[in-house]
């Protein structure tokens, strides 16, 4: 039994240099980082010093309001540095990696018998929570919450999105070790989402999982849209969400009792030399492996896609929760012009440009805004991007205005920034609309907590 | 392009912050980001963008105003030299009016760009795009002899009370353009309304008006016949213009061969550039669609009551005259004036439509209802917003109280 839902509002971005399943064999580093700036919602406490030896899975930094968000090691050896910023904010903690992984070994949970208590325990000491996000404010779950429900996304949507089959494949058991292990955490439903466009991944069904299956244009593989649609939530609900890409990390916690963020992670982009499919553990010094697969001639490297990712050097780490790479150009050049042009090559949501003549069309994209920043002056365009029953502009508007009442009333605790990319990408006046969300957020945590 | 970006790159020093003549750095920037779209990438959100920007927005709405634009040149010329019975042609016609446009043109937007760099150099934000398509608007709804310095106080009144004193583009409750036309309607009426204001007559030394010239527009003919009764033979006059052989027959007032604001009196042309908005995604096509309608229910109405001739118009005539079609397709569809929510559109249109000829026919004191429709409906959108968004609210809140 699945209840399937057609996403109508939204767009297909199409650019060029997606990943055929090309195996690009795995990627070792030998200094891995954790970055605090991943985690939404945390303040940062170091567990461990400069110097001090750790095993993958043992405390890096937790959460200084709730003690149970942990944050681990993703591998073993000496934490090399603590990278600290303005007002000494911790930046980074970096580990030099041992040459052979060793786990700390958390013991393997009992999923027959194990109840909530013991699971969250074991979620929170295992370093998997911090893989699930919770609703509303879209922050690093605290294990104390009781979810109303928890969606995990099956549906990878976004710009050059990797294939999910592909990447989870010969996971089986980790996978349906981890449905158990997060139905033991809800009294509610465990959902999980499909593509009605893609073949169905069989180990995704459960019978602990209500399945559910989305088809259309992207946002619909934003796990956002799926809630609005099955079960949106309300003022007071919490809800738990989590990426079916990392259901195998979180199902070898389970199992084994170790801590092993590694991915299929898909290497995507028209600046990328050899597309394809690389083997990364989460935080990796990705220097030699953009070195010999990105053209890194200006260029923008991308942690995750194009409308969420997080910019990273070419010397960088691969960051938390991101399986997927991708590089693009910089659009760091001027157009002559370029505004009365009739546009035939540009990509546009909107048919202002001509290019809407071709509509299957894959663009190689650069990073230029084409544009300055204005204020609110076209109406109605968000609506098209966002496939939920609220009203963009005005949750927006209530959110520069601070006015907290009415955020709540028009739905801020439906929202994560990832929903507003699309109405970002296309926003005519080039509004930050991602950060904007997010700072709303934040200032609504504060006042309730 | 290279020589281009050296004059600005050159020039930038000057006006910038610490620079002699920083009160240029809005002046000198908006003609850059015009030659140039700006290197700026992304930083926060979202790496890749859309290519439109607000400039293209409303350089399209300015392809659209156009065609009626060059027709409105061309009647002004056909008009005038009609007036004398004198011979002239398609060339004669565009040049007398393109030389009566011009000044106009260039005034309006000479006044309010000086109003908006003022404002952005005070505020220190970049000037916006919105007054591309204010000021060209201005002048299409003026009458062909308003005195320039006229036109230039009515626009700086508009930038500065209808648009600066809110917060600049984007946050204004009225819509600019109009608000210069109202401006001029009341505080110029002599200049602004009667049957001396629509024709150029200031012929050559010694050219006589034709035999039987009014400058009346349709508006203030039908004007005449309130009070008059049906079939009045003091009306049936004015009327037998309105018949197929007529000045303002159905066929004349939709090609727009009226006298009439510059710009308004071409509803074929007027409509062909509401198609192109629409059909670029810039205008609302629920704004047109519902103010037509809006219009047309208004119209019916009277005509099923009628005791006048004005009552008395057929709908779709009624429709086709004054500044309706290019209220509906220029002025109410202005995204920030108008309702911003999509249901609210559609009522907002409804009742700017319907308010436009009830006015008009009404208070033949204003045949320009249209105008005071819209601008009542501008004042009236962020109420319509209020209920729309507020049904929203109240659905979640039910939503909240069955869980």
């Amino acid at each position: 039994m699945s209840q399937s839902f057609k996403i109508r509002k939204g767009h297909n971005i199409k650019l060029v240099g997606d990943a055929p399943k090309n195996d690009l064999g795995n990627v070792s580093s030998t200094t891995y980082a954790v970055s605090p700036l991943d985690f939404p919602g945390i303040t940062p406490k170091l567990a461990v010093k400069a110097g001090e030896k750790v095993q993958a899975g043992d405390v890096l930094f937790f959460d200084k309001d709730r003690p149970e968000v942990k944050i681990c090691s993703p591998v073993s050896g000496e934490v090399a540095e603590v990278k600290r910023g303005a007002k000494r904010k911790i930046l980074q903690v970096v580990v030099l990696a041992d040459s052979a992984i060793t786990y700390a070994s958390h013991g393997s949970f009992d999923l027959k018998s194990g109840d909530r208590g013991a699971a969250a325990d074991h979620f929170a000491k295992t370093g998997v929570g911090a893989l699930i996000t919770s609703r509303p404010y879209g922050v690093v779950a605290g294990m104390s919450e009781e979810p109303r429900d928890i969606f995990v996304n099956g549906v990878q949507s976004g710009p050059l999105a990797g294939d999910l089959a592909y990447q989870i494949e010969g996971k089986d058991a980790e996978i349906a070790a981890a449905i158990e292990a997060l139905a033991l955490m809800t009294t509610g439903k465990v959902y999980v989402s499909q593509d009605a466009d893609a073949p169905s991944i069989a180990a995704l069904n459960h019978e602990k999982a209500t399945a559910l299956t989305f088809s259309g244009k992207h946002p619909k593989g934003l796990v956002g849209s799926q809630i609005a649609q099955a079960a949106p939530i309300n003022k007071g609900d919490i809800v738990w969400t989590v990426n079916a890409i990392d259901l195998p990390v979180i199902g070898r916690a389970f199992l084994k009792g170790e801590y092993a963020p590694q991915y299929k992670v898909v290497v995507a982009g028209s600046k990328i030399t050899k597309p394809g499919y690389a083997t990364i553990t989460q935080g990796a010094n990705l220097a030699s492996f953009i070195g010999s697969h990105v053209n890194t001639d200006n260029t923008r490297i991308i942690a995750g896609d194009v409308l969420t990712g997080t910019q990273i050097e070419a010397t960088g780490f691969l960051s938390f929760g991101q399986s997927q790479i991708t590089a693009i150009p910089e659009g760091n050049q001027t157009e002559f012009f370029g505004w009365v042009l009739p546009g035939f090559g540009k990509f546009s949501t909107n048919r202002a440009f001509w290019a809407w003549l071709f509509p299957n069309r894959k663009y190689d994209l650069d990073t230029n805004l084409h544009g300055e920043e204005r204020a609110f002056v076209v109406t109605g365009e968000y609506d098209k991007f966002i496939p939920m029953d609220i009203f963009p502009q005005q949750l927006l508007r209530s959110i520069l205005i601070g006015d907290i009442e009415k955020m709540e009333q028009l739905g801020i605790y439906e929202v994560v920034p990832e929903d507003f990319a699309l109405a970002e990408v296309a926003c005519t006046s080039k509004l930050p609309l991602q950060e904007i969300v997010r700072n709303g957020l934040n200032d609504l945590r504060k006042e309730m907590i | 392009m290279k020589f281009v970006q050296n004059i600005f790159d050159q020039t930038r020093p000057l006006v910038e912050k610490d620079g002699k003549r920083n009160i240029f750095y809005p002046l000198h920037n908006a003609i850059e980001t015009m030659a140039f779209v700006p290197n700026h990438t992304a930083h926060s959100g979202a790496h890749v963008r859309d290519a439109i920007d607000l400039k293209r927005t409303m350089v399209t709405v300015i392809f659209a105003m156009v065609p009626a634009l060059l027709f409105g040149m061309w009647n002004i010329g056909r008009l005038h030299y009609g007036a004398f019975g004198e011979e002239s042609t398609l060339i004669d016609n565009f040049l007398f009016g393109a030389l009566k446009m011009l000044p106009l043109i260039t005034v309006t937007y000479a006044a309010g760009l000086g109003v908006e760099i003022f404002f952005a150099w005070k505020r220190n934000h970049a000037v916006n795009e919105g007054f591309l398509v204010s000021g060209l608007l201005i002048p299409m709804i003026m009458p062909v002899d308003i005195p320039l310095w006229m036109v230039a106080v009515s626009t700086i009144f508009a930038v500065l009370i209808g648009k600066e004193v809110f917060g600049g583009t984007g946050m204004n409750l009225l819509n600019p353009a109009l608000t210069a036309r109202a401006f001029a309607f009341f505080a110029y009426p002599t200049w602004m309304s009667g049957d001396q204001v629509w024709i150029n007559t200031k012929g050559e030394e010694g050219a006589q008006l034709v035999d039987g010239y009014s400058g009346a527009t349709a508006m203030g003919d039908l004007a005449t016949t309130v009070g008059q009764g049906m079939d009045n033979p003091a009306t049936n006059a004015v009327m037998a213009e309105f018949g197929a052989d007529g000045t303002y027959s159905l066929l004349n007032a939709f090609l727009g061969l009226i006298p009439g604001s510059i710009g308004e009196t071409s509803a074929l042309l007027i409509l062909l550039g509401g198609l192109f908005l629409v059909f670029k995604g810039v205008g609302s096509w629920r704004i047109m669609l519902s103010f037509f309608i809006g219009g047309l229910v208004m119209a019916g109405i009277f005509n099923l009551f009628a005791v006048n001739e004005f009552m008395g118009l057929n709908p779709i005539h009624q429709l086709m005259l004054g500044g309706f079609m290019f209220g509906m397709v220029f002025m109410a569809t202005d995204p920030v004036s108008a309702s911003q929510t999509e249901t609210g559109k559609y009522i907002y249109g409804f009742l700017a439509g319907f308010f436009g000829i009830m006015i008009r026919v009404f208070n033949p004191a204003y045949p320009e209802g249209i105008m005071l429709a819209i601008l009542f409906m501008n004042v009236m959108a962020p109420l319509i917003d209020h209920y729309v968004v507020e049904a929203n609210i109240k659905r979640r809140a039910k939503r909240l109280a069955n869980a």
